[in-house]
């Protein structure tokens, strides 16, 4: 979780991710964040995101990212 | 409570269409051409409805070859013929059998006078002269029925029904007139004659075309059967005319045709062009176009030739006798001497 | 079929009160019936297009989600006895049927608009490359393009996609399924809808309160107030601008771009006005497909405002698949090592981004400059993006960056940059674009324009006037809309009926009067309806 934090950080260092709960809805992180935040995780986590968990639900909060990298390494 | 709401928002609702209904009509007046002016064949099928007593005994239908070639008043006076022309600009014969079917509407005449000119044309050749025809029909079977034989694949019923749907780009043409004449209508015909006092003689005359095929097309023969059937139907003889016109040229192929035709079934068909010694039409004064129409002294000879034909030999009554029915034609007769006055003024002719 | 004519005006005006007179659970059969009948009065032939890509796709879908479940199940009951990796190496064996559904659906369709718009384009471009010239090159035989085949092509992949990633459910009714492609007013012009956003208010049978209907009318008058009165106004002058580029030059080029821009706009927008107006007088709710565009910041921000049912579809399903891919991570990867960390974030953004402008350009039309098109925005995209950091400093040693007035400059500047974008839309020879944006700097480029010379491309100066009041209307609307983010529709709902009443007639006479339709006006198709 907390190297998850540092990477939304990173993308976007004035967003307060705690509280944020629309990251997409709101269009705070556009689609080239999106892109950008999966290759990192992949890349930290070695995980595999696929197109088909990039849905609004999956990303509209840094608990919704982290309950996803969870079932991704679950399965 | 409930009740009142209900009741106040039915009251609204009507309200509103009634609101808009009224602005759309108030609109659709506004825009729609007058043909007071400037177009004045527009005007002249609607001028009809407003004639008091439509007891005519003679009834002409036809284009421009009709209504700018023969005087009613001139009828009236030499022969107390009671007569109307329902004319309109390039009416084209489907047009013309309508025209005919609205007539009866109103009054059963003795004679119906068509010019056969308009055999040559199968379909409209144009939207505006359409319009011109149609829009000042009232509403019927018989308009309906005009408006599906004429349009073009242009234009539609709707249109017809909603004229601002087809006039709304008008509205940066408006002129004074349009407001004046949005809910009157400005005489434009002497009981559909349009006038004119100028002349131009008759000059040489394009060289005639030969054609590929001279026969008219099946629809002109079906509305012409349907003209003559109508009339035998209600008892009206039918009187068949080619106008004294010299262009467009009527080619003696298409005399023939129609001659045959009055020939089988026992009509009498008037070719003026072969009559011009007897009226005594003279190119030179007779004509304000060169030759194509008529002027008001080519209009009056050819009426007075027409009336001796009307009374002679189809028995049309001379009603100068009718005291009700002079009033009304001497009122007539002095719009129509006004006019001559004043278009002799605007035309220079002393 | 367009939405201007006649025959369309008055078949909705039927299924209207048909919609709400017979019972509820019918009016989806009603609708679809309808719809069928109002796509194949346009051309006969189109239903038989649709009809194989229906058929397909629903089949497809059903396959697949038949062979998932299949699946799950047996893993279900066999949990106990098998490992993770079993589990795994099952579900890749079984899955491949799932795959070769999904791959038949795809292929068929694309195939079809593949064949249909671009088989000539195809052909004549691998011609050119093996021939030096540009004679005879075969001709192929015109093709019967169905009416809104890119769209509902699209459509019907989209669902088929979901379908394959389970983020839906597949539909089983091949009717209902029917009906989400077909449903008529999406078959004009898009835009491309999502089956769980329009499923359930067009599937479901529902009530629509009077509120909802005349929003709906309200939205169909506007659409066709900016469609008529601005729109097929300015095609006028477009028109005889883009008809004869020896003539209009120079200075004539400012003014075709303007006039295309904005006669694009009105189009555009306005037959989805139209179009979301239309369904929800039926109760039906449609996503938005722009989010008043011209007032966009910059270029990314447009494209997050204009045509965005398209610019969504090729995110999902091409943007995100290209830069996810393990390809696209290994590239990541390799660059994270080798150049720097942000060149690894960005290269998969940047080479996926090209992908799908390459797409997007060529989806917009068969031809190079829709290509180039779609390759200039994404060079625009990249450059800004690289740039930001630079205007990030920018703005924070500036602070009048925070004004109003640089605000207005920003959407200024953006929609120059896009009326030049839009200029490549117009002709299908680059080189002409190209050579008529270099006329404008030519020395003398204004000469050739002279007093009154806007009044001789096909527009008089009653359509000027009218067409600046109806523009200013429209930027009104999208400015109170832009700053209270709400709909001017509501906004009027709330006040007094007098008012309401006084506006809503006011511009349906405008609409009526001051609109280019009817005789002498016949050149009102749509642009945009054979995307």
């Amino acid at each position: 979780m907390e190297e998850l934090m540092e990477i939304l950080k990173s993308l976007h260092p004035d967003v307060d991710f705690d509280k944020e709960e629309h990251l997409i809805d709101d269009k705070i992180l556009d689609s080239m964040d999106i892109v950008r935040l999966v290759t990192e995780l992949t890349d930290k986590f070695d995980i595999k995101i696929k197109a088909k968990d990039i849905i609004p639900e999956n990303f509209n909060s840094a608990k919704a990212i982290g309950a996803l990298i969870d079932r991704i390494n679950e399965e | 409570m409930m009740k009142n709401m209900d009741n106040k928002r039915i009251i609204t609702a009507l309200l509103s269409v009634v609101v808009i209904s009224a602005l759309i009509y108030l609109v659709q007046r506004l825009v729609a051409p007058k043909y007071a002016d400037d177009i004045v064949e527009g005007g002249m099928v609607s001028e009809y409805y407003d004639e008091k007593d439509k007891d005519f005994d003679v009834i002409f239908i036809g284009d421009c070859e009709v209504y700018e070639n023969f005087s009613p008043v001139t009828l009236w006076e030499n022969y107390g013929i009671n007569s109307y022309i329902r004319g309109s600009a390039e009416q084209y014969i489907f047009q013309s059998y309508y025209m005919l079917e609205d007539t009866l509407r109103y009054d059963k005449p003795k004679v119906v006078v068509f010019n056969i000119q308009s055999l040559q044309f199968d379909e409209s050749r144009s939207e505006a002269y359409n319009r011109m025809t149609i829009d000042g029909m009232k509403w019927s079977k018989a308009k309906l029925g005009c408006i599906n034989a004429s349009m073009t694949d242009e234009e539609h019923l709707i249109e017809y029904i909603f004229p601002i749907l087809r006039f709304h780009s008008r509205w940066n043409e408006l002129t004074p007139a349009d407001v004046e004449y949005m809910f009157r209508r400005k005489r434009v015909t002497h009981n559909g004659y349009y006038m004119r006092v100028d002349a131009l003689p008759a000059g040489d005359m394009p060289p005639v075309k030969p054609l590929g095929d001279y026969s008219f097309g099946d629809r002109a023969w079906e509305y012409l059967d349907k003209i003559r059937t109508c009339c035998e139907d209600n008892d009206i003889e039918l009187l068949l005319i080619k106008a004294p016109s010299l262009y467009p040229y009527w080619y003696p192929e298409w005399d023939e045709q129609v001659r045959d035709y009055a020939d089988m079934y026992g009509l009498k068909y008037i070719n003026f062009l072969d009559e011009t010694d007897v009226i005594g039409i003279d190119y030179n004064t007779d004509t304000y176009d060169g030759g194509l129409h008529m002027n008001l002294s080519g209009a009056e000879k050819c009426a007075d030739y027409i009336g001796s034909v009307l009374t002679g030999e189809y028995g049309v009554p001379d009603r100068r006798g009718d005291k009700a029915l002079s009033a009304i034609w001497q009122g007539k007769i002095t719009a129509y001497n006004d006019e001559i006055s004043l278009q002799k003024e605007q035309y220079g002719i002393e | 079929m367009l939405f201007t004519s006649y025959g369309f005006i008055g078949s909705v005006l039927i299924l209207f009160v048909l919609y709400y007179t017979i019972p509820k659970r019918l009016r989806p059969a009603l609708l679809l019936i309808f719809s069928l009948i109002i796509y194949g009065m346009a051309d006969v032939r189109y239903l038989i297009y649709i009809g194989i890509s229906v058929v397909t796709v629903w089949y497809a879908a059903l396959g697949i989600e038949k062979n998932n479940k299949t699946i799950k199940d047996y893993i279900k009951q066999h949990k106990t006895e098998m490992s993770a990796t079993e589990r795994k190496a099952y579900k890749k064996l079984k899955g491949r049927k799932s795959l070769l559904f999904f791959l038949a659906g795809l292929f068929i369709n694309l195939g079809i608009l593949a064949v249909v718009k671009y088989s000539g384009f195809v052909v004549s471009g691998i011609w050119h490359i093996l021939s030096s010239g540009t004679d005879g090159v075969p001709k192929i035989p015109d093709m019967l393009v169905p009416l809104g085949i890119s769209f509902y092509t699209f459509q019907s992949l989209g669902y088929l996609i979901d379908v394959y990633r389970e983020n839906i459910d597949a539909e089983h009714s091949l009717p209902r399924y029917a009906l989400f492609i077909t449903f008529f007013p999406q078959l004009v012009q898009g835009p491309i809808n999502r089956y769980e956003d329009l499923a359930p208010t067009l599937l479901t049978p529902h009530d629509a309160d009077f509120n909802v209907i005349s929003r709906g009318l309200q939205r169909i008058l506007w659409g066709y107030f900016k469609k008529l009165v601005i729109a097929d106004r300015l095609l006028m002058g477009v028109t005889t601008l883009i008809g004869d580029t020896s003539l209009y030059r120079g200075g004539y080029v400012l003014v075709m771009m303007l006039f295309y821009t904005l006669e694009l706009y009105a189009d555009f927008t306005g037959g989805i006005d139209i179009t979301i107006g239309i369904a929800e007088t039926l109760g039906i709710s449609m996503k938005e497909n722009f989010i008043r565009p011209y007032l966009s910041t910059s270029l990314a921000d447009y494209w997050r405002r204009w045509h965005i049912s398209m610019c969504s579809w090729f995110r999902d399903y091409v943007f995100y698949p290209v830069s996810t891919s393990n390809a696209s991570i290994r590239l990541s990867k390799w660059a994270r090592k080798h150049i720097s960390d942000s060149a690894g974030g960005k290269l998969p953004v940047y080479l996926s981004s090209f992908v799908v402008w390459a797409c997007t350009g060529i989806w917009h039309g068969a031809s190079l400059n829709f290509l180039v098109w779609g390759l200039l925005n994404f060079l625009v995209l990249t450059i800004s993006e690289e740039l930001s950091p630079l205007y990030d400093r920018f703005h924070k040693r500036f602070l009048f960056s925070e004004s109003f007035p640089y605000h207005v400059f920003m959407i200024l500047r953006t929609f120059v940059l896009i009326c030049v974008l839009n200029l490549f839309d117009c002709f299908t020879d680059v080189r002409d674009t190209l050579g008529l944006l270099g006329s404008i700097f030519t020395r003398g480029s204004f000469s050739s324009m002279e007093k009154g010379a806007l009044l001789g491309i096909g527009l008089g100066v009653s359509d000027y006037v009218i067409a600046v009041i109806a523009l200013i209307a429209v930027l009104t609307v999208s400015i109170i809309e832009e700053k209270y983010d709400s709909s001017i529709r509501d906004m009027i709902r709330r006040r007094p009926y007098v008012f309401r009443f006084a506006i809503w007639t006011c511009l349906f006479l405008a609409t009526i009067i001051f609109g280019v339709y009817g005789i002498g006006y016949d050149s009102s198709q749509f642009i945009y309806n054979r995307f």
